[in-house]
């Protein structure tokens, strides 16, 4: 825990006072962490385990559990692809493909540059533009993998501004 | 408790409402097999799903671990259908299972193994990928090899149950799904106790200690002469490993197998218990007396207990005995005063403890004391090297500890085996000390008993010392809690890791109903006290009773040590704690 920022356990601290009333908060407090670093390390697991109470083993078992977790810092865009079963049929496992070639990653990992993660999602429910790519939550719709290299280069161009 | 009238394979029966069907049937006479499910219904997540039996008008086939018994419940244990869906949830675990039976540290003891012959499972019935293993041997005590376990669950919720810490949890999903410590890390890289309460449970090889019966025979190849102590809970214990009840005396039996395996000298651990004594109650009254260090005192016996205060109450420290545990003290007096009055090079000597305890393998290797001890083995280990030999425990004549400077032992010794028994055979002596006259009755029964707290007060002189005995971290928690808040009420305080003392420690013979069925339905909740009656009974015989009385204890400090706290005693039988372990230090 000794490599935590001071700021850092504050912070962390007043996550866990706002669920001090719940009867069983690890997942509210590891989804307001989630959301505000991006990623949930060992280190801040051991923290939470100290303020809570449970078992660290138990916090990991947790994080490791649902996807939605990440261990290790994201990108600042988290590109989901989509693999559900409308978006695999119409083709999304070539964007995926496509992407990963373009940005040098394989699913789950982050560019060096730490711009961009590429996550594979199971449906999100948006079958009816298949095959659907979201970053940041917002959704591309009927993506080609022609379209795949201008997705990007809208983002780059958008950090060169 | 209210009965309720149920049927069982046609049969009509009254069972105690609030039973589960897997324990009516057992009560009953019908065993089901199972993996997951231990003790009332307890380490139970019904993850296994092999106790599956018929239950009339209930949907599909229930899991009956986890099942509760009510009026009228009509239950078929032996139909087609349940018989058939219990081969096929084992076949279905064994198809994840790595086979190698073998090379397997649990062999002879796996319950899957048994329930896959009981339920009739196919080999290889179905085939696949298996999820990918993880094996841990780093840690001195225990180890792990993920391609064993079954996802049962046991381990954690005892882990839990005893120590509140929790250490195994389940990670990832799915088919990635494995029980590890956070981060599938070592057992050596995250605060574990080492107690090897998990692998007790454990119902495969999944979970099993560091096995050191080469390091013994290497010792013996190499011409060194192998000094063996045995530690009292080992005795209460190892003959169930033969086949005898739980609860039968092992003493002279072992101390027969022991020779005839060849060691050079038999000593029981119990002398160097009462040296702890005489230095831990010397202690203790400097504390009181002179104030030369903060009360309460704790003992410092229990490795897994020291494991526990170093990594979650460093701020204790200073209240626990600088005492080392009585087989580290054997050892550290074996290499010095044994040696030189018999003329012998500590180099030369290898001394091996028999323990009850998985922690104390992992205590040997500790940097404050490298030397002492060379190895440890567990009852089982021990059980293991005589079945090895080919010796015949029901033939073995009952023989006597070597009596030779370190052969004398006290009931006081005996007793340490057991929650309370540090603290009674610590309170004979304080008493005789600060009154000049021995204790009248000799025993301390409010220590006594398998609570998870208990408290007495002594008057001694006419003060009062209020005293408190604790096992199972889950329940020291409180009183350390005290300690930190500075309210402690107590002078002295007995931790033992392990539920019960050492006769329930992680080294001791498996107690497995399934392995054992001459034992009572109930002999989960007994063999604790079965195992604590053997060293009562044996204090009660012995003629010493007290540590201070032990001739060769008063002979050690007469012609070596001097007297308890003096220099020479100082660096051999005392010990540091570290104020500043990591729990999850950085990986390796």
């Amino acid at each position: 825990m000794a490599k935590l920022q001071p700021q850092a356990v504050k912070q962390i601290t007043e996550i866990v006072e706002r669920y001090k009333d719940e009867p069983t908060p690890t997942m509210m407090i590891l989804e307001d962490i989630q959301k505000e670093y991006g990623y949930i390390p060992l280190e801040v697991q051991e923290l939470v385990s100290e303020l809570t109470g449970v078992p660290v083993s138990d916090i990991y078992g947790v994080v490791t559990f649902y996807s939605f977790f990440s261990m290790v810092p994201k990108g600042k865009y988290v590109i989901g692809v989509c693999l559900g079963t409308a978006c695999y049929v119409k083709g999304s496992q070539l964007v995926c493909d496509k992407f990963g070639e373009l940005l040098g990653i394989k699913p789950g990992e982050t560019t060096p540059d730490g711009l961009f993660t590429l996550d594979l999602l199971r449906c999100i429910g948006a079958c009816a533009v298949a095959p659907a790519v979201s970053i940041n939550g917002k959704v591309y719709p009927q993506v080609k993998v022609d379209n795949v290299k201008n997705i990007i280069e809208e983002y780059r161009a958008k950090e060169a501004n | 408790m209210a009965l309720v009238n149920i049927k069982i394979n046609g049969q009509p029966y009254q069972v105690e409402s609030g039973l589960t069907v897997l324990e009516a049937a057992r009560k009953c006479g019908y065993v089901v097999p199972s993996l997951c499910a231990f003790n009332h219904g307890k380490c139970s997540l019904a993850s296994c799903r092999v106790c599956l039996v018929e239950v009339v008008g209930a949907r599909g086939l229930v899991a009956s671990c986890v099942y509760p018994v009510n009026e009228g419940m009509e239950i078929i244990t032996n139909s087609q259908k349940a018989v058939e869906a219990r081969r096929a949830s084992v076949e279905l675990i064994l198809s994840n299972h790595q086979k190698n039976c073998l090379q397997c540290p649990k062999q002879g003891k796996c319950e899957l193994l048994e329930v896959a012959n009981i339920v009739g499972a196919r080999d290889q019935k179905f085939m696949g990928e298996q999820t990918p293993a993880t094996v841990d041997e780093l840690a001195p005590g225990l180890m792990r090899n993920t391609a064993k376990c079954i996802l049962c669950g046991r381990c954690i919720e005892r882990c839990k149950e005893a120590h509140g810490i929790s250490i195994l949890g389940f990670e990832n999903r799915g088919f990635k799904a494995i029980v590890a410590p956070a981060q599938n890390r070592s057992f050596a890289e995250s605060p574990c106790l080492q107690c090897g309460q998990c692998v007790n449970v454990c119902p495969t090889g999944a979970l099993y200690e560091n096995e050191e019966i080469a390091k013994v025979d290497a010792a013996f190849k190499a011409g060194k002469k192998v000094i063996v102590q045995t530690a009292p809970a080992v005795r209460a214990a190892i003959a169930e490993e033969f086949g005898e009840p739980i609860g039968t005396t092992g003493t002279g039996k072992m101390v027969a197998a022991l020779r005839r395996l060849g060691f050079y000298r038999v000593f029981d651990t119990n002398f160097a218990a009462d040296l702890t004594i005489m230095e831990e109650a010397h202690e203790l009254l400097e504390r009181i007396t002179k104030k030369t260090a903060p009360l309460p005192q704790i003992t410092s016996c229990s490795p897994g207990w020291i494991n526990y205060l170093e990594y979650f109450y460093p701020e204790v420290i200073p209240n626990v005995s600088t005492c080392k545990s009585p087989h580290m003290m054997m050892g550290a007096i074996v290499k010095s005063y044994f040696a030189k009055q018999h003329e012998l090079d500590p180099k030369d000597i290898f001394v091996v403890s028999i323990m009850p305890c998985t922690a104390k393998k992992y205590e040997r290797q500790r940097k404050e004391m490298p030397e002492d001890v060379d190895a440890v083995l567990t009852t089982r280990e021990l059980a293991k090297m005589i079945k090895r030999a080919g010796i015949v425990w029901n033939k073995l004549p009952d023989e006597e500890f070597d009596n030779d400077l370190l052969g004398e032992y006290s009931g006081a010794g005996v007793i340490f085996g057991v929650t309370g028994g540090v603290m009674e055979a610590a309170l004979r002596t304080a008493y005789f000390w600060l009154t000049g006259k021995e204790y009248q009755e000799i025993n301390f029964t409010a220590v006594r008993g398998l609570e998870g707290v208990k408290e007495a007060a002594l008057n001694i002189n006419g003060t009062e010392i209020k005293v408190a005995v604790t096992s199972g971290m889950a329940n020291a928690k409180k009183l350390l809690d005290q300690i930190k808040d500075g309210t402690s009420p107590y002078a002295f305080i007995e931790v033992m890791c392990c539920p019960g003392g050492c006769i329930n420690g992680g080294g001791q013979p498996f107690v497995k109903p399934i392995f054992l069925p001459n034992e009572d339905d109930d002999i989960l909740d007994t063999y604790r006290a079965k195992r604590a009656s053997v060293l009562y009974s044996e204090d009660e015989r012995l003629v010493i009773r007290q540590s201070h009385n032990n001739k060769d204890i008063q002979k050690l400090y007469k012609d070596y040590l001097g007297e308890p706290g003096s220099e020479l005693a100082e660096e051999l039988l005392h010990t540091s704690y570290d104020a500043n372990r990591a729990r999850f230090p950085e990986k390796k």
